[in-house]
């Protein structure tokens, strides 16, 4: 296990820089894109079916790293609901007004709201700012997994990983 | 502490209520759920205070294997309230000690 | 006395797949299990599974059961639920007993017995949560992950307001992911290794949701009078000792204990099957060869009853042990056997990788060493 990634828990950008499923910087630049963050050897390949591009590839053993071909990824952002380690983001750096957005896994009570905003925070759980959801829901195929695209400044596009949860009651209500 | 809404598993499904009796205080619950269900939802978290020592016990493996949920229902000792259903009109106890009640 | 071609023990993944094999080829199965509720440890597991499509990858657990009970009835498969079993005799004769009465006005001492006579039985019971001693343990409060899973994905209630988890295994990442989503806060978790025991991918969303993890960590002990107030953590060095002066405190109201499973080996034991002590398995494991078959013939083991592992090798091993109970397979016998074949196939699929080397090496000792089964006693 890489060495950030088995003491604190996440990976550190070195560590994603050499994953298979990390595009180069310049693809994000030109429109979205998915972000594989799997690096382990498990058994696990429900990415490499959900890509309607084949986009992703895993192969066999099933225990091999996902691959990202970020040509023929469109940044659909199907995969995102399907990897059951929720470790698929969407990045796109290509906007204007020097944001970013982030598409990102979500299981939790509340879901966001579009144009809500929103404390982003990285993949320490550190807040690094502010952000505005663009979407959130989810569909039959992504059985309640639900994505949320949220605006970032674009220095943060490749450090947001989720969005600060708001403390909730037994009935899904704020505190 | 029930969880109403729930990201995965939805809201919580609609079920009869009943009545139990916990050391005399009313106690409602939903029909089907385990004893210690309800008494986890109301908030009581001793079941009962081991032999030698009086020390309190509650819930440790919650699956039927541990004992440490054991309660006095209707009368009958050592009943696992983990996997044991509510019943409308149950009278539940605290027990104390091993055995059955009247022995104690 | 009801007869029967196969008597499961547990009506889990392991022990409704063996009963769904049986079925299929007409033989009489019974699977007995004490909870009314059947399903075993997937009826807890909302998140979705890892492995191939082939595997029930991207499908939650809690959807697997619905699945597997629905087969299972179809094919008429007997379910004895609320009902344990106490005895395992030669022949094999099995004895059970109520464990949950229908009316709590009946006395415990005078519970209702029954006994089949099977040709062949599954020993499918799972696993127990391994405890942890320290001081202030027996509060109330304390209890396993597995049973905080239990309280807020089947009873829908939460065990507390803040937890402290303990053990950064796959478990203790899991079930810290579930108690946020249950709406309760976790405090920490702590882990008295120096690395991350779980996946990556686990303990990635726990850190995002701002749990903080700490190794090297051990408990120092649980606080409160009767029901737990407060939890005391220190540091440990390179030989697991407390470093003094690092001592934390954590205002929780509940302790997870997540240090992992053993396999339950009563029944094994008492109907007199050998058992070897295996690190990797979790524990005392009853010994059996590639067909899952124990050293007393006829009595065949699956899921985490034969090894800690996941719920999708369980579920494999239970149509192994199915088919091997049901057609009375013994080792030699699974040469050419194309389903078992099939099924050893996909088990070796999913022990991939490097998290499984250990349990790859302790299967096949197993087996090794299950070569010249013990003639029974």
């Amino acid at each position: 296990m890489p060495g950030n990634l088995s003491q604190d828990g996440y990976l550190s950008l070195d560590e994603l820089e050499s994953a298979p499923g990390v595009p180069a910087h310049d693809r994000m630049r030109r429109g979205p894109v998915a972000v594989v963050e799997c690096v382990q050897e498990i058994p696990c390949n429900p990415c490499e079916a959900a890509c309607p591009h084949h986009a992703i590839q895993v192969g066999t053993p099933i225990t091999n790293c996902p691959v990202l071909d970020a040509e023929k990824c469109t940044g659909c952002g199907l995969c995102v609901t399907q990897c059951p380690g929720l470790a698929i983001f969407v990045v796109d750096l290509s906007r204007s007004g020097e944001t970013a957005a982030v598409t990102l896994p979500y299981e939790y009570l509340p879901l966001p709201e579009a144009g809500e905003l929103v404390d982003v925070v990285d993949r320490s759980g550190e807040v690094v700012g502010r952000g505005r959801v663009l979407r959130a829901a989810t569909t039959p195929a992504s059985d309640r997994t639900a994505a949320v695209t949220v605006e970032v400044a674009r220095e943060h596009g490749m450090h947001v990983r989720g969005i600060r949860r708001k403390e909730v009651d037994g009935n899904g209500h704020d505190r | 502490m029930r969880i109403e809404q729930h990201p995965i598993l939805g809201p919580l499904p609609e079920a009869r209520e009943v009545t139990l009796r916990v050391d005399g205080r009313v106690v409602t619950a939903r029909e089907g759920e385990p004893i210690a269900a309800a008494l986890a939802a109301a908030g009581i978290r001793v079941h009962r205070y081991t032999a030698k020592r009086s020390e309190a016990r509650g819930i440790l493996c919650a699956i039927g294997q541990c004992t440490d949920c054991a309660m006095i229902v209707n009368g009958v000792a050592n009943v696992r309230t983990c996997i044991t259903p509510v019943a409308d009109g149950m009278v539940v106890e605290t027990q104390r000690g091993v055995g059955r009640r009247s022995e104690m | 006395m009801s007869i029967v071609d196969v008597l499961v023990v547990g009506a889990g993944p392991a022990g409704l797949a063996a009963g769904i094999e049986v079925a299929k080829r007409g033989g009489r199965v019974c699977v007995v299990d004490r909870n009314l509720e059947p399903g075993g440890q997937l009826i807890k597991q909302i998140h979705k599974f890892f492995g191939s499509r082939e595997h029930h990858a991207g499908v939650r657990g809690v959807d697997i059961a619905v699945e597997l009970l629905e087969e299972a009835r179809a094919l008429g498969v007997t379910l004895r639920l609320g009902w344990e079993v106490f005895a395992i005799r030669p022949g094999h004769a099995v004895d059970i007993v109520q464990a949950v009465a229908d009316d709590t006005t009946g006395s415990a001492g005078n519970a209702p017995t029954e006994s089949f006579d099977a040709r062949s039985v599954v020993l499918a019971a799972g696993a127990e949560e391994n405890a942890l001693p320290f001081e202030g343990w027996t509060l109330a409060g304390v209890m396993g992950a597995g049973a905080a899973q239990t309280l807020i994905n089947v009873w829908r209630v939460r065990p507390g307001k803040r937890v402290l988890m303990v053990g950064a295994g796959n478990v203790g990442l899991i079930v810290s992911y579930q108690l946020l989503q249950a709406g309760v806060t976790v405090a920490a978790i702590i882990e008295a290794a120096p690395r991350i025991g779980g996946y990556g991918v686990h303990a990635a969303k726990i850190r995002r949701a701002g749990v903080p993890i700490l190794t090297s960590h051990t408990i120092l002990r649980a606080e409160g009078v009767e029901c737990v107030e407060g939890a005391v953590v220190a540091q440990v060095d390179g030989t697991w000792c407390p470093i003094e002066g690092t001592e934390r405190r954590f205002e929780v109201d509940v302790i997870c204990v997540a240090v992992g499973l053993h396999p339950n080996t009563r029944l094994a034991l008492l109907a007199g099957c050998r058992l070897v002590f295996s690190p990797a398995l979790g524990g005392w494991v009853p010994l059996h060869n590639a067909v899952l078959e124990t050293t007393v013939p006829g009595i065949y083991v699956a899921g985490d009853a034969a090894g800690i592992e996941e719920a999708s090798t369980a579920l494999e091993e239970g149509r192994l042990a199915g088919i091997a109970a049901y057609e009375r397979l013994r080792d030699v016998d699974a040469e050419g056997h194309a389903e078992i074949a099939a099924i050893q196939r996909r088990l070796d699929d999913l022990r991939g990788g490097p998290f499984c080397a250990g349990i790859r090496a302790a299967k096949s000792a197993l087996q090794t060493a299950g070569e010249t089964p013990c003639p029974a006693t």
